[in-house]
């Protein structure tokens, strides 16, 4: 695991957590909705965050898959290998 | 008549002033919240002034989370957000915290337009072809009842949450619908109020009308000139007003702070028929609106100390006064005191109604009538009407016991709300 996109990507998160989770609970394997209680309205925006915050465009069956914080690395690893 | 309703809590978010103390001393003292706006120079607007809260950005971190500020683009919101959340701590009310919400409170917040900025910032990423950055709270910043939502949840609301639209008519009229609703036994304590966009995009249609002044660009305060034989026109404003309604049994209970009682109080429309049509009211409906309203209350006409009037500094002023006179019967030096507030704030469109309530009411509470400004030269057919000496210049003395508060708005709609001193 790239640790740095890892450290960018739990900066990106963190806003949208709701009061009774911290930064501090969010693991690699945390889930979006699940465990971290993040509203899964909110989920378009972190999509969004994360495009602006490494330059890339995700499709809609990348959205779809991004169901953990692990799913999200990936995500982001592949896209910018392509790039 | 159902049960009594009083008014427990007021917030405010107006050109002259965020906040009762604020706007308290800038009505007291004839302060002005209209000001040169450049984007409307620059935009090529015939009138270039207008009247908008100055809210600090330090101050919205108190009202909204960093989430919800992350690209809220609707002024609206904020105003209605600031005004009401004040307005619900005023009355000493607290914000559910658990899971379970209050149920016996609701929400009754109107607006005209709202989230217009961020309308306009969607179209644009629409037209690009990238709906797929829109984000996922456009809807909730561009929907109508956008302003009860987000307040509903602030505040953890379960009874009724709405938006009522009425044009410049709203504010007074979701004053009436809470009134309504807690008369009925349906909800103990309802917060109302109404907000009003700011910018080019709401205010420029009324300005393609030719409806707002263009000569006072560079002397802004002067503008506008409610029952004055100069009035040029409506200066365009925006903000937010909030009251919390709530059954005096559950008033008393509480032991809240009272500042005036709901008496009662009228809606109508003049259909667009006679003489009234889509922007020109039909004076028989706003005659029997004010009769109506009168004869709801329980009270007499001549009972009236103080109207606060629709008086948006047009050439209708003079057709409102005398639609006051004829639906009171009451002309000369017998007419009650009249003021209205625009000539500090202009024409706050759907928030107009709800922050003069707020000023309004707040004559009972400092035992003034506030002044009126920039009608040293008051019209001839108002003088025709009713004695000068109604229509103070200067903040004064008083002690009213029963005050009229009536908007009106396009399309031909009409409210009149009494309200009075509570003294049990």
């Amino acid at each position: 695991m790239n640790e740095e996109r890892y450290t960018r990507l739990k900066k990106i998160i963190k806003i949208y957590l709701p009061e009774d989770v911290s930064v501090d609970d969010i693991s690699a394997q945390s889930h979006f909705i699940n465990e971290l209680n993040i509203n899964s309205a909110n989920l378009v925006d972190i999509v969004l965050d994360v495009e602006d915050t490494f330059g890339i465009m995700l499709e809609n069956d990348d959205m779809d898959q991004m169901q953990t914080v692990h799913d999200a690395l990936l995500i982001i690893d592949k896209k910018l290998t392509d790039k | 008549m159902g049960r009594r309703v009083v008014i427990t809590g007021l917030g405010i978010c107006a050109p002259n002033g965020i906040g009762l103390n604020d706007f308290t001393r800038a009505l007291k003292e004839g302060k002005s919240g209209i000001r040169f706006q450049r984007q409307l120079q620059d935009l090529n607007f015939g009138c270039q002034i207008a009247a908008e809260p100055l809210v600090p950005d330090n101050l919205v971190n108190n009202y909204f989370t960093p989430l919800q500020l992350r690209g809220l683009n609707a002024s609206g919101i904020v105003y209605g957000v600031i005004a009401g959340t004040d307005a619900w701590k005023d009355a000493g009310l607290p914000i559910a915290t658990n899971d379970s919400p209050d149920w016996d409170s609701g929400i009754i917040f109107g607006t005209g337009i709202l989230g217009v900025d961020k309308f306009r910032e969607s179209i644009h990423l629409v037209d690009d072809l990238n709906v797929r950055r829109l984000g996922s709270t456009t809807v909730l910043q561009t929907m109508a009842s956008g302003v009860s939502a987000y307040l509903g949840g602030i505040l953890g609301c379960g009874n009724q949450v709405t938006t009522n639209s009425s044009a410049c008519t709203t504010g007074t009229e979701g004053v009436l619908m809470a009134y309504e609703r807690i008369a009925s036994g349906k909800a103990k304590r309802i917060l109302t109020g109404s907000c009003s966009d700011s910018g080019p995009y709401v205010w420029g249609g009324f300005d393609a009308m030719r409806i707002l002044p263009r000569q006072y660009n560079d002397n802004p305060t002067k503008a506008s000139r409610p029952m004055s034989a100069s009035a040029a026109g409506f200066v365009p404003g925006s903000g937010a007003g909030a009251l919390v309604l709530e059954s005096l049994e559950s008033a008393l209970v509480r032991g809240a702070n009272i500042y005036a009682e709901v008496l009662g109080g009228a809606i109508n429309s003049g259909g667009q028929r006679g003489e009234g049509s889509m922007t020109a009211p039909n004076s028989e409906a706003v005659q029997r609106c004010i009769v109506q309203a009168i004869a709801s209350s329980g009270i007499k006409k001549s009972d009236v100390d103080i109207i606060n009037g629709h008086l948006t500094a047009t050439s209708k002023d003079a057709l409102e006064i005398e639609n006051w006179s004829k639906a009171l019967e009451l002309s000369g030096t017998d007419f009650p005191y009249i003021n209205s507030f625009k000539g500090l704030f202009g024409h706050c469109l759907a928030a107009a109604g709800s922050i003069e309530c707020v000023g309004a009411i707040l004559q009972f509470q400092e035992n003034q009538i506030f002044g009126n400004v920039n009608c040293e030269d008051v019209h001839p057919e108002i003088e025709s009407q009713i004695s000068p000496s109604r229509i103070p210049k200067k903040t004064e003395k008083y002690t009213p016991k029963i005050i009229a508060k009536a908007s009106f708005g396009f399309g031909d709609v009409n409210a009149c709300v009494i309200f009075g001193a509570f003294n049990d």
